[in-house]
């Protein structure tokens, strides 16, 4: 099967308007007859749905949690960015498509990332109309701020809770619908395999996770919008509940799965405190807008970070990079205190730590405020207080998670940070439609690989999950449904639905069956720290064949052994946790496949074996400027299928940040 | 530390529940109360037991899954933390802790420390909303907004929905949730076309899902992990009662 990404032709900045004046519509009256299933509850799922409900479709939406409100965009804190040059600071359509390219590390598809900057703005005009309350500045307008990667101030956002914003802003506009019929809405299911007929998405087959019953669900589309997958670590900054379950099912019913292996490590995340650990927590990028990143200049310096003077401090990113300083793309900034814990510098008790430092910030801030209130001759301690409240005011939240978790106050000593497993930017692979290879069936949001390339930009994802629910599917998905206005409702008793619950059931069972030992989490945790040391921001060779065997024989294990109390027909989530893990086991593997096949670093990808003598990426644009999309062939088994990579608008160049 | 857990043990929504009470040890004061309960579900599913039921999510204090009763306090001894926020270095060695799921009969039990909040689901979809659909937006500057109506909007907007206002009122009302979404939306300007409906709709729907009334006993705001002001609530009725003397 040959790939085709259905790029409309044309010039790259007419191509999504005029794609959008000639693509096949359906007329309302036919939409009220098509039905649309959409699984996962995030921005993407909730900006779609609603969008699709809006527009006629019978649309029923699919979540694992309680309520569709606590879908994992909802922990995303630093923002959302636009072009809009509200700023006057140089920002345009062209500059933020630049930059996402770029920051993708020349691994994105020009013409998709193009159409994400060109709806970048409508983002913002429909959240603030829903009723987003975003940071504004005393004059009533917008206010924004710098992320990583890029020299202009494009990122819109609401203290630290732009995700819980944008999502109860989606979310919203979804329990509108319902309110008046149009969704309806299963809280509680999880999605165990699509149904395919005639090689179309045609339904899917959901658990109820209260009843623990299987139900079939018809639809002549089925659109996934279900996140990403780095919980396949054990530790990362996701929700305990995110999984790749839907996506993985999708990819045995033959949906390829794109560059699995480009997995985003977030430089700036609360260390491991021990054992115990269940979830990192991310401290948002936004705070790399003021902090300063540094080490002792000294190896195994154990004074408290206070005590260390200026001149025995070094502030490696400002040294490394000095035109970007601290706010260099998450790989980079994740690698370099890589290297400096590795070779010795590393600080607090366990020594895999850098520090996140506010004090010259709350100086300056203090300065400023000081000036504004004209105090001449303001003491240290004057300016020190007037500079903590600024502070508070920009990431107060974020300060008193820190201080939770930790106990340690950061407006008095540094953060303690490191980098920690965040984003995919792999997924299923789909087309300039938004359509996997399984006609039918969409991917949107994190769960596609389309937007960010091998490195995803800070305030983005959230960029990327409201375009593609409120802006991209409205239109793409017509292209496929005015083919399908003649297709009545497929009753849910064809063999197909039959056949798929029967292999769900199956699974359950055998899942019940083993009777092992050890519990979900035991094998969760093994498999966690196989992929973090040898899949994870480093990786060779030698270390992913190695991998690729302690994952299999992990895998056999839990098959064997793993103990999962209660039945199958009540409410039991250690039996949604193992039917999640036995997915990821089967994931990890082809990360492990995909990260061995891609001999080049770029992003988040980084091989040992290719680096600069600076010890930066080293792509090879003349072997690797393609896009791996992986077939399922059975277990264990993938074929590979590139979709080369052209770039017509962009040349392609080293990434420097220097 | 060494603890002892009374914990609430209830099948499913049908059967009765009781305390169970379990001894733990060799928890660290950095864990987290849930990472304490992994703690325990690990070794009760070792020895062959039935692992407690909670609901959790994020972790991270802003999905508003996770919602436990500890001592007789919706998220337990701190302030504005939730129960996923809350770190073993909050209790002592040797103390006994009694852990409830949120109690309300409009939040039935689901098994354990779960609970059914569909109904809070169920206001918002009645009128927590600004109708406006997808692509009718004017540009986003078109309305300015002055700082201290947004910063308000914001503060009432950073509700999680988790119910702890519930599990604390005497007579479960949901009259901070359900405020703080009108008090966000009726404060500004894109909120007005539908500022009295929406009251309407939302207090009846609130009525209807059998929440008691509110009698102004402030242990909402005060058990809120967002701390959010009972100011909301003030809003709510203000424009509820306009709403009512003016309609028709």
């Amino acid at each position: 099967m040959s790939l085709d990404a259905k790029i409309p032709p044309g010039e790259l900045s007419k191509k999504w308007s005029d794609y959008k004046s000639k693509v096949h519509l359906v007329n309302p009256a036919n939409r009220r007859s098509i039905e649309v299933i959409v699984v996962g509850s995030g921005l993407a799922g909730s900006s779609a749905a609603a969008t699709l409900a809006e527009m006629g479709y019978k649309v029923k939406v699919f979540c694992f949690q309680d309520s569709p409100r606590r879908a994992h965009s909802i922990a995303a804190q630093g923002g959302i960015n636009a072009a809009k040059n509200y700023q006057n600071d140089g920002d345009s359509v062209y500059r933020l498509f630049y930059d996402t390219v770029k920051g993708g590390d020349y691994r994105s598809r020009e013409a998709n990332v193009h159409r994400l900057a060109e709806v970048s703005g409508n983002i913002i005009d429909q959240c603030v109309a829903q009723g987003v309350p975003f940071a504004r500045e005393y004059g009533g307008l917008l206010s924004n701020r710098s992320f990583g990667g890029v020299q202009v101030q494009r990122t819109f956002y609401a203290a630290g809770q732009t995700g819980q914003q944008l999502l109860l802003g989606a979310y919203s506009a979804l329990e509108r619908q319902i309110g008046m019929g149009k969704i309806k809405m299963y809280s509680r299911h999880e999605m165990l395999d699509v149904v395919t007929i005639d090689g179309k998405a045609r339904g899917i087959i959901a658990r109820n996770l209260i009843t623990g019953e299987l139900e079939r669900h018809f639809g002549h589309a089925v659109v996934l919008c279900t996140g990403g997958y780095g919980n396949v670590f054990y530790l990362s900054t996701n929700a305990m509940g995110s999984n790749v379950t839907a996506a993985w099912k999708a990819h045995k019913k033959g949906a390829f799965f794109g560059n699995p292996c480009y997995t985003q490590i977030h430089p700036t995340c609360i260390p491991v405190s021990g054992d115990h650990q269940s979830k990192l927590t991310l401290m948002s990028e936004s705070l790399r807008n003021d902090g300063r990143i540094w080490v002792p200049k000294k190896k195994d310096d154990n004074r408290p970070a206070n005590q260390i003077p200026e001149d025995e401090r070094d502030y490696y990113l400002e040294r490394r990079y000095p035109a970007f300083g601290n706010l260099v793309p998450r790989d980079v900034a994740s690698r370099a205190a890589k290297e400096r814990c590795d070779e010795g510098y590393g600080v607090g008790a366990s020594k895999m730590a850098v520090y996140l430092d506010f004090a010259s910030a709350i100086k300056r801030y203090g300065k400023i405020e000081a000036n504004k209130h004209h105090l001449d001759n303001p003491t240290e301690a004057e300016v020190i207080t007037l500079g903590k409240e600024i502070i508070k005011e920009k990431y107060g939240n974020l300060f008193d998670m820190y201080k939770q978790i930790t106990g340690e106050d950061p407006y008095e000593v540094p953060m303690r940070i490191y980098p920690a497993v965040h984003y995919t930017m792999g997924g299923l692979w789909v087309d300039y439609n938004l359509m996997t290879t399984v006609p039918g069936m969409y991917a949107l949001g994190e769960c596609n690989f389309s937007d960010h390339g091998a490195n995803r930009l800070g305030a983005s994802a959230l960029m990327q999950g409201l375009a593609d629910g409120y802006f991209v599917i409205p239109y793409t998905i017509g292209d496929y449904l005015s083919g399908e206005i003649r297709t009545p409702a497929i009753p849910t008793d064809h063999q197909a639905f039959v056949d798929a619950e029967n292999s769900v059931r199956e699974r359950i069972e055998k899942l019940m069956n083993v009777k092992g030992k050890h519990s979900v989490d035991h094998f969760h945790k093994k498999l966690g720290k196989v992929m973090w040391n040898k899949c994870g921001m480093a990786r060779n060779a030698q270390g992913l064949k190695e991998a690729i065997e302690e994952v299999q024989q992990i895998r056999e294990e839990f098959w064997k052994d793993v103990r999962i109390p209660g039945s199958a027909d009540e409410f039991n989530p250690e039996l949604e946790k193992a039917g999640r893990l036995a997915d990821f086991l089967e994931l990890a593997e082809l990360m492990c496949i995909d990260a061995l096949d891609r001999n080049e670093s770029c992003g988040g990808h980084f091989r040992e074996e290719y680096q600069t003598e600076e010890g930066e990426a080293l792509r090879d644009d003349e072997n690797f400027a393609f896009v791996s999309a992986w077939e399922f062939k059975g277990d264990g088994n993938f074929e590979l299928h590139k979709e080369p990579l052209v770039y017509e608008n962009i040349k392609i160049a080293q990434r420097s940040y220097k | 530390m060494k603890l002892k857990l009374k914990v609430w043990r209830q099948q499913n929504s049908q059967s009765e529940g009781g305390f169970q009470t379990y001894d733990v040890d060799d928890i660290s004061p950095d864990m987290s109360f849930l990472e304490m309960f992994d703690v325990l579900n690990e070794r009760l599913i070792n020895e062959g037991g039935d692992p407690i039921a909670f609901d959790h999510d994020c972790r991270e204090g802003i999905c508003g899954m996770c919602s436990m009763y500890i001592n007789g306090r919706p998220h337990g001894p701190n302030r504005g933390v939730t129960t996923c926020q809350l770190h073993m270095r909050s209790f002592h060695d040797g103390e006994s802790i009694v852990v409830e799921p949120w109690r309300a009969s409009s939040f039935p039990v689901v098994k354990d420390l779960v609970v059914d909040r569909s109904a809070f689901d169920r206001i918002i979809a009645a009128g927590g909303f600004i109708s406006v659909n997808t692509g009718n937006a004017q540009d986003a500057n078109s309305i300015p907004i002055g700082k201290d109506i947004a910063d308000s909007s914001f503060e009432a907007a950073a509700c999680i929905g988790c119910g702890a206002c519930v599990a604390a009122c005497p007579n479960s009302s949901a009259a901070l949730f359900t405020s703080a979404k009108i008090s966000q939306l009726n404060q500004l300007p894109q909120g007005q076309p539908e500022r009295y409906r929406r009251t309407l709709d939302m207090v009846h729907q609130m009525d209807k899902e059998g929440f008691g009334g509110c009698s102004n006993t402030g242990a909402c705001e005060y058990e809120c992990p967002k701390e959010i002001s009972i100011e909301n609530i003030a809003r709510m009725n203000r424009d509820y009662i306009k709403a009512s003397l003016c309609k028709d």
